[in-house]
């Protein structure tokens, strides 16, 4: 019996896992609203709530005299309980290093990974001014500095330059003004004597493995896991309750998107595919990949869908947010939405037309947070590789993006948008959309937001957190099977057929710009053979046929032949009537 | 389920209302507990630590890092003034002399051996806190400042910019309706905080900001007037420290909203008092909401405050999200079981009643209560 919370930056989630037979499950769930804030200053309080809200609910008694009865017995108490958290705006990092695209940017890999908010990345080499750069790190008050730079016996100088400025910011931490800043210096080895004499008697200085020991090799490891042990111990100890929460739990608090991470991470190893995940909040957006076993994650904290969806309209510009509005919209009452969105972020659409404005607003939001994704997910750079003959005149540098759609097997999305969408199809087609996944993919939901929960739960019991992972959390939508390049086409672009469980078999083809969805249910496989017109590719090559085993779910499996870059057609009315021919098709909206 | 509700905005005649004003870091309380304070007195002060310039000795002079000592002048803890020497080479020849000069007057506060530059901090900067509103000391805080309270009518807005100021309440329009326009603003509206009503105009805007005019109050306002005035658009609400002459709040919304009756009665009758507003702003992790203090006179009672537990049916609503955005009704319907919407969606609902007599079903979460 596990119970686990999440204490998010509004809402308090608590969820009970039992043991049913052979296999885990998830039974019940309560939620309150998190307490960090005035007037309760008192975390514990949004964690009682939910739990009592939980006890109502399941009718097990798991409280007495405001304390978790440990262990369970008959229909009283928890065996364990975990929790993780992300209220009070998380865990807010800077990270430095010296050279901007090399260990800077490792540095903010190694940050990103432990679960915190990037709010500045310092580079010796980034051109601002020495004073802009002080100036900066006292202004923004982070939680915690991640000191990085230099490969093993490279450069010191810079280093030290940096923990020069770090020391004249002097910078105070977010919580509790008496206490030091934690830093933690992760760059050459060599220079940590003269970074400590700097550091050490104006910050809580940690010193651990340089996390770029060789331009070939990044160690992220020690470095993102003395981030979570400082997280622990001096920012969340810092935050009000948190002391005692810390007494409550069976393992670490950890940041609610580095538990994520770790079930991502679970889940990849043990089906050995890669994935893409994406959490939209109200006020980021986190994604996560797992690709050939490299784990990265990043968060766009600027992009979300209540508190900052104003940001989305500005990053992504009215016209992009447009284009996937079948409707006639003026720009100014456009504008006027998603202001008041923004600043009365708990209301939900209520006609179809706001509901059709949101999800654009969405496709955005989760587009513009992949492209801050990939651009972060990529090989290590400043690497000289070794070159035969063949590659010379291969122009492919280092650093390349690790995010390669025709290699993904597995998109799984959550936040309020995705997973609570009226109809499922809806959050598929948004992913496709803003995802733009090529060849063969299979795509699923959250059902309501446990992934944190079982990413703890998979650090003391991985059997339980995968059952329940794969039994409750995970909502399967189907597979989408696309083109992955443009062209130009009379005739089809594409013939197909299914061979459904039952044997009976369904013939298909599309022309270019097409969607089409055929039923599948959950559970179910199909087998899918797919015969591209000359110059068409699926993923497998042009004009390449190529059968495949694929997975249904509550929509099914969906065709998209509108080609990859992804173009909608420029034209106002051509486009209106293509978006709404293919929301037709896939009966996205009740019209 | 009666508890799931948004909590409004406070629209009341008379309350208590206690302000804290604290410095950013430790410094010189400057009043005592039981002192009356008037909006514009200092009541705290201290000084920030000045920004910190750095030069490159060693690059500059073209000497080796750790020989820097050598070389400098200037030791640790020496005041320097701008354009002062800070060190010099000691050529053969004195002809042949580099000298480093400082670029700022300051502080010297760190010579690195290892990286060959010296941190110079600036003079510090002082930071004053005021007492916001006409009031009385209730509170100290060693060090760091007081609590000032007094007996006002107060308004929250859903929405402002600009920084805390005070002047006197001036009406402009003639009902809640009307937009505030640049006609409407004359030389006689300088320092006051005008009350507008459905609408604040870009030229309104300019007009204010060039006349002096201190606060602008308005139902509602575009929101490209908002990024025009501002010079960028705002992509989290999060305001107050806007460095911009007249400070806007917003009551009801981005749009042509009308003013909701109560809030524009109110700040009607109370037009020609002094008031202290802020534009301050917050939507996420602690609400923070933009206000309108207005001091009473001494003799006024204070209403008693009821602690609102639930929604109860007659309550006045402001619904907040479309289609039936900014009008105002009265509860009359809570419906217990889930409802599915246009959008097919099921949520909890309520029926409000118009005041037209017209009933309409709205989500729950697009409801905001009309606090008193």
């Amino acid at each position: 019996m596990v119970l686990a919370t999440d204490c998010g930056s509004t809402t308090t989630k608590a969820i009970l896992i039992e043991k049913k037979g052979d296999v885990y499950r998830q039974t019940f769930r309560g939620e309150a609203p998190t307490t960090v804030e005035a007037p309760f200053e008192d975390v514990t309080k949004g964690v009682l709530n939910s739990i009592g809200e939980l006890e109502d609910l399941s009718g097990r008694k798991i409280l007495e005299n405001g304390k978790i009865i440990f262990p369970a017995k008959g229909n009283v108490g928890v065996d364990i309980y975990i929790s993780t958290s992300s209220a009070g705006g998380g865990l807010q990092m800077m990270v430095a290093g010296a050279v901007k695209t090399m260990t800077a940017e490792s540095a903010q890999r190694a940050a990103l990974g432990a679960g915190a908010i990037v709010m500045d990345v310092l580079a010796s080499n980034d051109m601002r001014p020495p004073h802009e750069k002080i100036e900066r790190i006292r202004q923004l008050r982070p939680d915690m500095i991640l000191l990085s730079g230099g490969t093993d016996g490279g450069t010191v100088t810079h280093v030290v330059e940096l923990s020069e400025y770090i020391r004249a910011a002097n910078p105070r931490p977010r919580l509790g003004i008496t206490f030091k800043l934690p830093v933690i210096y992760a760059g050459n080895k060599d220079a940590r004597e003269k970074v400590s004499e700097v550091l050490k008697d104006i910050s809580a200085l940690s010193i651990t493995e340089n996390i770029r020991p060789t331009l070939e090799r990044e160690n992220l490891f020690p470095a993102r896991q003395k981030i979570q042990e400082l997280f622990l111990e001096h920012v969340m100890a810092q935050a009000p309750g948190y002391k005692k929460l810390i007494s409550w739990t069976g393992a670490p608090i950890m940041p609610t998107p580095a538990a994520v991470g770790l079930i991502m991470q679970t889940i990849a190893r043990n089906h050995n595919i890669n994935i893409i995940g994406v959490d939209i909040g109200g006020a980021t957006t986190d994604v996560f990949s797992v690709f050939g076993g490299v784990f990265n994650r990043t968060v766009s904290a600027n992009l979300g869908m209540s508190y900052s969806i104003s940001n989305v309209l500005a990053e992504a510009g009215l016209a992009n947010i447009l284009r996937w509005v079948p409707l006639e919209i003026g720009e100014e009452d456009l504008r006027d939405r998603i202001k008041n969105k923004m600043i009365r972020p708990t209301t939900i659409p209520q006609t179809l037309e706001e509901l059709k404005v949101e999800q654009a607003i969405a496709r955005e939001a989760l587009r513009l947070a992949f492209i801050q994704h990939r651009s972060l997910a990529v090989g290590l750079k400043g690497v000289q590789r070794e070159r035969d003959v063949g590659s010379a005149f291969d122009q492919t540098i280092s650093g390349e993006s690790l995010i390669k759609m025709s290699e993904l097997d597995l998109i799984v999305g959550s936040g309020g948008v995705l997973s609570h969408a009226p109809r499922r199809v809806q959050s598929m087609y948004m992913m496709i959309d803003a995802y733009e996944p090529v060849g063969v993919t299979r795509l699923a939901v959250d059902s309501i937001f446990m992934m944190p929960h079982l990413g703890v739960l998979s650090t003391i019991h991985e059997k339980a957190a995968t059952d329940v992972f794969e039994k409750d959390c995970m909502i399967h939508l189907g597979t989408c099977i696309a083109l992955s390049n443009t062209g130009k086409a009379k005739g089809n672009v594409v013939e197909y057929s299914i061979r459904m469980p039952d044997g009976s078999v369904v013939n298909g083809a599309l022309g270019y710009g097409e969607m089409a969805l055929h039923p599948l249910g959950v559970g179910e496989e199909a087998e899918v053979t797919v015969n591209p017109s000359r110059g068409f590719d699926f993923g497998k090559g042009k004009g390449k046929s190529f059968t495949a085993s694929v997975t249904g779910g509550v929509c099914g499996i969906v065709f998209d032949t509108r080609g990859r870059p992804l173009s909608l057609p420029e034209d106002k009315a051509e486009r209106i009537a293509a978006i709404n021919r293919w929301n037709q098709t896939l009966g996205i909206y009740p019209e | 389920m009666a508890y799931a509700y948004t909590p409004g905005l406070t629209v009341t005649r008379s309350a208590v209302i206690r302000r804290k004003r604290i410095l950013p870091l430790s410094g010189e309380v400057l009043k005592s507990k039981g002192d009356i304070v008037a909006a514009e007195d200092i009541v705290a002060k201290t000084d920030l630590p000045g920004s910190v310039e750095t030069v490159n000795i060693v690059n500059r002079l073209g000497i080796a890092s750790e020989d820097i000592r050598e070389f400098m002048l200037k030791k640790e803890g020496d005041r320097v003034s701008e354009n002062e020497p800070l060190a010099q080479t000691k050529p053969l020849l004195s002809w042949f002399k580099t000298v480093c000069k400082s670029p700022v007057s300051g502080t010297i506060e760190k010579v690195s051996e290892v990286t060959g530059q010296v941190l110079i901090r600036g003079e510090p900067q002082p930071v004053l806190i005021r007492a916001y509103i006409d009031g009385i000391v209730v509170e100290v805080f060693e060090e760091q400042g007081v609590t000032v309270q007094t007996t006002a009518s107060f308004v929250q807005g859903i929405f402002g910019v600009g920084r805390e100021t005070s002047g006197v309440l001036r009406l402009i329009v003639s009902n809640p309706e009307e937009a505030l326009d640049a006609d409407r603003i004359d030389e006689s509206c300088k320092g006051a905080i005008l009350i507008g009503g459905s609408l604040v105009t870009p030229d309104a805007i300019g007009k204010a900001s060039e006349t002096g005019v201190r606060g602008i109050i308005s139902g509602g306002i575009h929101a490209k007037t908002i990024k025009d005035y501002l010079g960028y658009d705002l992509g989290v609400a999060i305001t107050g420290s806007e460095d911009v002459p007249t400070t806007l709040i917003i009551t009801e919304g981005f749009g042509k909203i009308r003013m909701a009756s109560r809030t524009f009665d109110l700040l009607a009758e109370l037009s020609g008092k002094k008031s202290s507003i802020s534009g301050a702003t917050q939507i996420r992790a602690g609400v923070i909401r933009p206000e309108i203090i207005i001091p009473a006179d001494k003799s006024a009672s204070i209403a008693k405050s009821t602690e609102r537990e639930a929604l109860k049916i007659g309550d006045p609503v402001r619904i907040i999200r479309e289609p039936f955005f900014g009008r105002i009704g009265k509860l009359a319907q809570l419906p217990p079981e889930l409802a599915k919407i246009e959008t097919e969606a099921k949520v909890r609902i309520m029926i409000v009643e118009l005041p037209d007599g017209q009933r309409i079903t709205v989500p729950r979460a697009n409801v905001e209560l009309i606090e008193s």
